[in-house]
């Protein structure tokens, strides 16, 4: 695990826009109602490569993400103006 | 240990939006925030809030807002940029405000060079009265007052503003950019961006960037389904890039 987002889901719309950009498929709408009645993203972590997808198209501005920055970690790819992400992964 | 790489921008209230989910608002919202902080510019910022589903941004954008009567940003913003020539002045409008009641004062801004930035959301449909016809929904496209959907024969064209407004040699830079991906968000920043950077150069001329934004209550599907739509359906009506400068 490289990366690790936090939802505030109780702000959440679940309108699933991060569920959908994400590349590892590591966000699931949940199956708990928030305070306000919708169905919030939740973030499994597993395989979060703590790219900014979700982050990025999230309209409620509501997804932080962390990042590993210990030296296990290398970057591959850099992030372009035209590019989804930048591709993150752990060193052998 | 973990660093945070992403995190709301303080220009961004941190408060909640009523704004429906998969909505385009948040997302142009959240870009000018970070510009705003980017360019640290928080301090001389005046923005003005369009009459719309915009119409709360002053409750979200935590800098200087007016709110003007309905199409009027542009003629507001010529006043304070004349006064104040040292602040940045941008309008956000959406295309009832813009295109339809405020047609004549954007063209007249942007004829007359006014040194101003407009941000203007195109979602093709009036959002908060209820999904009516917009002078820039399609051809075709089924709204609340075009249930057979919009017919060139009985309620025109869309109206194509960036096209219109880059003919004018009074407007510095126009470009139209969408929130249909991630990809796509990152370029409407790098656009909304330099159309500040240009006023914070004293530029001389108006600068107006046009986001194509989805709507996915009023066009009646997921906001994932509309954020496809959008890509596949809107940028053919209204082709994405920069039109001039």
């Amino acid at each position: 695990m490289a990366g690790k987002i936090i939802i505030d889901t109780e702000r959440c719309k679940g309108c699933g826009l991060c569920i959908t950009v994400c590349p590892k498929k590591s966000i699931v709408i949940s199956e708990i109602s928030n305070r306000n009645g919708y169905f919030p993203a939740q973030a499994d972590n597993s395989n979060c490569t703590g790219c900014g997808a979700c982050a990025i198209i999230c309209p409620e501005a509501i997804i932080e993400v962390l990042r590993d920055d210990s030296d296990n970690v290398e970057i591959i790819i850099e992030p372009r103006e035209d590019s989804e992400q930048n591709l993150i992964g752990e060193k052998a | 240990m973990m660093k945070t790489v992403f995190k709301r921008t303080p220009t961004l209230k941190d408060c909640p939006t009523h704004y429906c989910p998969g909505c385009g608002h948040g997302i142009a919202h959240r870009l000018i925030a970070e510009i705003i902080d980017e360019l640290d510019i928080r301090d001389r910022t005046i923005g003005i809030a369009p009459v719309g589903c915009a119409v709360l941004a002053y409750d979200y954008l935590d800098v200087d807002m007016v709110e003007v009567a309905h199409g009027r940003p542009p003629a507001v913003a010529t006043g304070m940029k004349r006064t104040n020539p040292d602040k940045i002045i941008f309008s956000y409008q959406g295309d009832g405000d813009l295109a339809s009641i405020g047609a004549a004062e954007i063209l007249h801004a942007g004829h007359r060079g006014e040194q101003i930035t407009v941000v203007f959301i195109n979602n093709a449909v009036y959002g908060m009265t209820g999904g009516q016809m917009a002078p820039t929904t399609m051809l075709d496209q089924v709204t609340a007052t075009t249930p057979k959907g919009r017919s060139a024969a009985e309620q025109g064209y869309p109206l194509q503003v960036s096209e219109l407004l880059a003919t004018l040699p009074g407007t510095i830079y126009i470009e139209r950019c969408a929130l249909s991906s991630v990809a796509q968000i990152r370029k409407t920043k790098k656009a909304i961006k330099h159309a500040f950077d240009l006023q914070l150069e004293g530029a001389d001329g108006m600068s107006m960037v046009e986001v194509l934004s989805p709507c996915p209550t009023y066009w009646r599907m997921s906001p994932t389904k509309a954020m496809e739509w959008l890509e596949n359906n809107m940028t053919k009506v209204f082709p994405l890039g920069r039109l001039k400068g």
